[in-house]
């Protein structure tokens, strides 16, 4: 597993509470540390992948095992 | 920061037409665009201190309805008995608890919190004689050329 500074704990939430909640979550953050997010809405996938692509913060990881996802942030310098 | 605006126009003031207008803007705050909202007749419904927002399951062909293991529409004739709309408004809210969905007073906080601009429609204010202290403090009032000046420089424009 990778490493990270941040947890965010966005299991059972639906869109775009995921998304929401990793913005704040990341706001916490300097840039150049990864919040780990984990979330059961398979939307999220694509959500985060778009996420990253618009707000420039770095996507390393994209998992999904057994119904839940993980996800890793990488916040832009 | 991304220089990408948003503008909505919100019309309509029932609970499951509340959730494009406050999903697009939260997300669109979060993906760092610019946002207004301009709520213009029913929409103002959306501004209101305390929201009283229902389904209206009235001439809706498109409601689902679980008959089994299958979504049907939900005949007309079931949405017009009685209590119909108090029913589906309980059963909706419940669904969404259940899903995770959040509910709208959280939506429009957040958005809020993103610094969406929401601004009500003076001239809808002035026409259902609304006071302005039923509505949710930040809010701002404005018409037409209000939106207009915004949304003529928006990437995204959108009538719900």
């Amino acid at each position: 597993m990778s490493d990270f500074d941040k947890e965010l704990d966005a299991r059972g939430l639906n869109c775009p509470l995921p998304i929401l909640r990793a913005k704040k979550a990341l706001n916490d953050l300097s840039g150049g540390q990864v919040l780990r997010i984990l979330a059961t809405d398979p939307g999220s996938v694509k959500d985060f992948q778009a996420f990253a692509k618009q707000t420039g913060n770095e996507l390393l990881e994209s998992n999904e095992a057994e119904g839940e996802f993980t996800f890793l942030l990488k916040k832009k310098a | 920061m991304s220089e990408k605006k948003m503008a909505i126009i919100a019309t309509k003031g029932t609970l499951d037409w509340a959730y494009p207008p406050f999903i697009l803007a939260s997300t669109a705050a979060a993906l760092d665009y610019e946002v207004q909202i301009f709520f213009t007749f029913y929409g103002l419904q959306l501004l209101r201190k305390k929201l009283q927002l229902k389904i209206s399951s009235l001439g809706n062909p498109g409601m689902p309805m679980k008959m089994g293991p299958v979504t049907v529409p939900m005949p007309v004739v079931l949405q017009a008995l009685p209590g119909m709309q108090a029913m589906m408004t309980t059963m909706m809210k419940q669904k969404m608890k259940a899903k995770g969905v959040a509910s709208v007073e959280e939506l429009r906080d957040l958005c809020m919190e993103a610094d969406v601009k929401l601004i009500g429609c003076q001239m809808t204010v002035d026409l259902f004689e609304f006071s302005p202290d039923e509505f949710i403090d930040g809010v701002e009032f404005g018409g037409a050329s209000t939106f207009l000046a915004f949304a003529g420089d928006a990437d995204i424009c959108l009538y719900i």
